[in-house]
């Protein structure tokens, strides 16, 4: 008896996984428990194994190829079994492996699996177009309701620069509502080189789609400090001579912050349409650059944690990002962000808030300034750290206040022992 | 206003209208001494006797043709069929003879006829008994086909009906005699032929239903509006002439509508309407028009088929889903 083996759900809000490699090739035996493919999904890339033994009969999908949940992958089954039947379906089911749009991988697909994944592909139901967002079909023609191309024409907005959220990428009313113009681009007066579509992950998916959300939905507002660095570089020598795991800048900006957000239960807060909740717990998401993305990963209970535990947990889970092992529940849960740049030399930036946190803390370099102490010019440090607030949940006096003790504490480490 | 039966609204109409005019008269099976197939005409016969409320034998051509005759001469029948599947049998006099005569005798003769009977399904009555004949009368020039769905719109529009100079299609369902609402006690209470009525308002999405379908809609509507989803019910009342002007007004409002039409979808209801909006309503819409018809397929006898093949709330909110790209 031949058994299908179909993406499985990896993560809650995974809708599809992309092969980012096969273990098995067709004509192998795998047995219960054998690791047969890591998939790339949404959150992070996973393992899949097999819960049957057999001889692997069929791979449908190559490495690259991206399955919806429940698609078919691969088929094991007794050598020599005959399995037209399950393959029959499956091109009847027409579309499951939707592969990129790209020429490359459309010539893939077809030397893979001859005419078949042709007519597949023209048997494609439109649903599987439909979360392509692009308004402009193949002959270039935009598509919009009637009503959304009326409107364009009263409010002067070109059609063009609208992406669609209808099926088949029509535009429709909400869109032209929701529409913001950006700025029009300088006109190019130079021969122009070969642009290069490349295909967006599942993270870059996730990371664009959380994020226009949050921009979009959360009304962002942005509260500036400059802080004194200098006592808590004192501190952190001080603290170094003696630690075992070296403690890093960030790593105290992340224990001021935890401390803070006990202090300020308004910050440690999510906005939940009917209500505000105040989390119980402080659990501060790091923003942590990996290839071609961000993780966030969580510290959990910061607020309860000493600079060393912050320092190694901290180091544990960027490697784990960085190697894209990171498992989902070691991603949820945040109630803060914070995102340091400080290692670039960049001296101020504004963050992106994480949903569903209220707030994330933007982190500069400590610079060289020259300061004014006791009326005197003199050589200090100085870090600046930008909040960025949903002002559905927190105010501007709020945000400040938050943002006193965090500075409070820098300047005098020693406080945030209190 | 009175808490009346749907048939208790109906045989008001009838009973107001042959004592304000005695040439007004019923006639069709059983509707005299067993008092109505589904007791629309009870008390009738006691009352206005013999010469008024005329039993036929099983003869549907035949009486047709007795009330269209009679009708050419100055009578005002109302001819009861006991249900509009028994019709067929008397096409002739009423698609060649009663909805022409005026036209092909130049205006010298009209035919002011009401024929009337329950329409459509009504369980398992398999094939032949279960055909929604609505939009093929409303195909004929000459007929006005009305198809209320509640007791009230059921009396105001009969009384009209009757006192119409052409014929008129009067469309009723067994599954609504015992259908109790509110109906007007005003004196002499008329409800013009061709005008539709807003039974819900909202702002969201245009629903389009009458007759039994309307009673499907409100149920989508109560189960949307639990959503946050808020349809606006037109209820045309009756198909044709049909009044449009009210049905774009809501679409310019809400951008999007449904159509449930108890009719086979090829050139029904719903595809005239359909057809009417977009034409109308072009610039308004921000979705292609939905509708909810029965398939191209005859009543199946099964229950499981049946339920299938019949529209229900539950269609009526997937069609309504996909014109607001929930």
């Amino acid at each position: 008896m031949a058994i299908k083996i179909e993406m499985p759900k990896l993560s809650d809000t995974m809708e599809e996984g992309v092969i980012a490699k096969w273990n098995i090739k067709e004509g192998d035996k795998v047995s219960a428990g054998d690791i047969i493919a890591e998939v790339e999904t949404d959150k992070a890339t996973m393992e899949v194994e097999t819960f049957d033994e057999g001889t692997v009969l069929k791979i449908l999908v190559e490495e690259g190829d991206a399955i919806p949940l429940g698609g078919l992958m691969a088929v094991i089954g007794d050598e020599g079994e005959n399995i037209d039947d399950i393959l029959a379906e499956t091109d009847a089911g027409s579309g499951e492996v939707s592969t990129a749009d790209s020429d490359e991988d459309t010539e893939k697909a077809e030397d893979s699996s001859s005419s078949e994944s042709e007519e597949a592909e023209e048997k494609a139901e439109p649903k599987e177009t439909a979360s392509d967002k692009s308004s402009s079909s193949d002959d270039g023609r935009i598509k919009a309701s009637p009503l959304a191309k009326k409107m364009a024409e009263e409010k002067g907005i070109d059609l063009s620069d609208v992406d669609g959220s209808g099926p088949d990428g029509r535009i429709v009313k909400k869109d032209i509502e929701n529409y913001t113009p950006s700025a029009s681009a300088p006109s190019a007066s130079f021969a122009s080189e070969e642009s290069e579509d490349i295909r967006v992950s599942q993270m870059r998916k996730t990371i664009a789609r959380r994020l226009s959300e949050s921009k979009f939905t959360s009304p962002h507002f942005y509260v500036t400090v400059d802080i004194d660095m200098e006592a808590a570089m004192e501190a952190r020598k001080g603290i170094n001579e003696i630690s075992d795991v070296k403690i890093s800048f960030n790593d105290i900006i992340v224990k001021a912050c935890s401390v803070a957000l006990r202090r300020h239960p308004s910050i440690n807060s999510s906005w939940m349409e009917d209500v505000i909740r105040q989390h119980g717990d402080v659990n501060i998401a790091i923003a942590v650059a990996v290839e071609d993305g961000l993780m966030t990963p969580v510290i959990r209970h910061a607020d309860k944690k000493s600079l060393r535990q912050i320092s190694a947990e901290t180091r544990e889970l960027a490697g784990l990002s960085r190697d894209r092992k990171l498992q989902p529940e070691q991603m949820q849960d945040s109630t803060f962000t914070i995102s340091n740049l400080g290692m670039f030399g960049i001296e101020e930036f504004t963050a992106i808030i994480n949903p569903p946190n209220a707030s994330i803390l933007a982190v500069g370099a400590i610079r060289d300034e020259a300061v004014v102490k006791n009326g005197e010019i003199v050589a200090g440090k100085r870090m600046k750290v930008t909040l960025s607030n949903d002002h559905r949940v927190v105010d501007g006096a709020s945000a400040a206040e938050f943002l006193s003790t965090v500075r409070s504490l820098l300047e005098n480490p020693l406080a945030m022992l209190l | 206003m009175a808490v009346l039966q749907f048939r208790e609204a109906i045989r008001e109409a009838l009973d107001e209208e042959m004592e304000r005019d005695e040439n007004v008269f019923i006639m069709g099976e059983e509707v005299a001494e067993y008092n109505g197939a589904y007791k629309v005409s009870e008390g009738l016969l006691d009352k206005y006797g013999f010469k008024r409320v005329i039993d036929t034998p099983i003869s549907e051509l035949g009486f047709a043709g007795i009330g269209v005759g009679a009708a050419m001469k100055g009578l005002r029948p109302v001819v009861e069929f006991m249900t509009f599947n028994f019709a067929v049998l008397a096409a002739d006099q009423i698609l060649n003879h009663a909805s022409k005569v005026r036209y092909m005798l130049g205006g010298q003769a009209s035919v002011p006829i009401v024929f009337r009977g329950p329409n459509g399904s009504a369980g398992q009555l398999a094939a032949t008994h279960s055909v929604a004949y609505d939009s093929m009368y409303a195909q004929f020039p000459g007929l006005s086909v009305i198809y209320p769905s509640e007791p009230d719109d059921a009396k105001g529009l009969l009384k009209s009906a009757i006192r119409n100079e052409d014929p008129v299609i009067f469309m009723e369902s067994e599954q609504m005699y015992g259908l109790r609402g509110e109906v007007s006690e005003e004196e002499d209470y008329l409800i013009p032929i061709g005008k539709a009525k807003v039974k819900r308002e909202g702002s969201d999405v245009t629903i389009v239903a009458t007759g039994k379908m309307y009673h499907i809609a409100k149920q989508a509507a109560d189960q949307l509006s639990k959503d946050g989803v808020e349809a606006e019910i037109i209820d045309p009342r009756t198909i044709k002439p049909f009044d449009i002007e009210t049905v774009v007004k809501s679409v310019k409002k809400t951008n999007r509508c449904v159509i449930v039409d108890e009719s086979h979808p090829f050139g029904g209801l719903a595809s005239e309407v359909g057809f009417l909006i977009q034409r109308e309503a072009f610039d308004y819409l921000d979705a292609p028009v939905q509708r909810v018809t029965l398939p191209d397929v005859c009543a199946p006898f099964s229950k499981p088929l049946f339920d299938l093949w019949l529209p229900d709330a539950k269609r009526v909110i997937e069609a309504v889903n996909t014109v607001a790209y929930r």
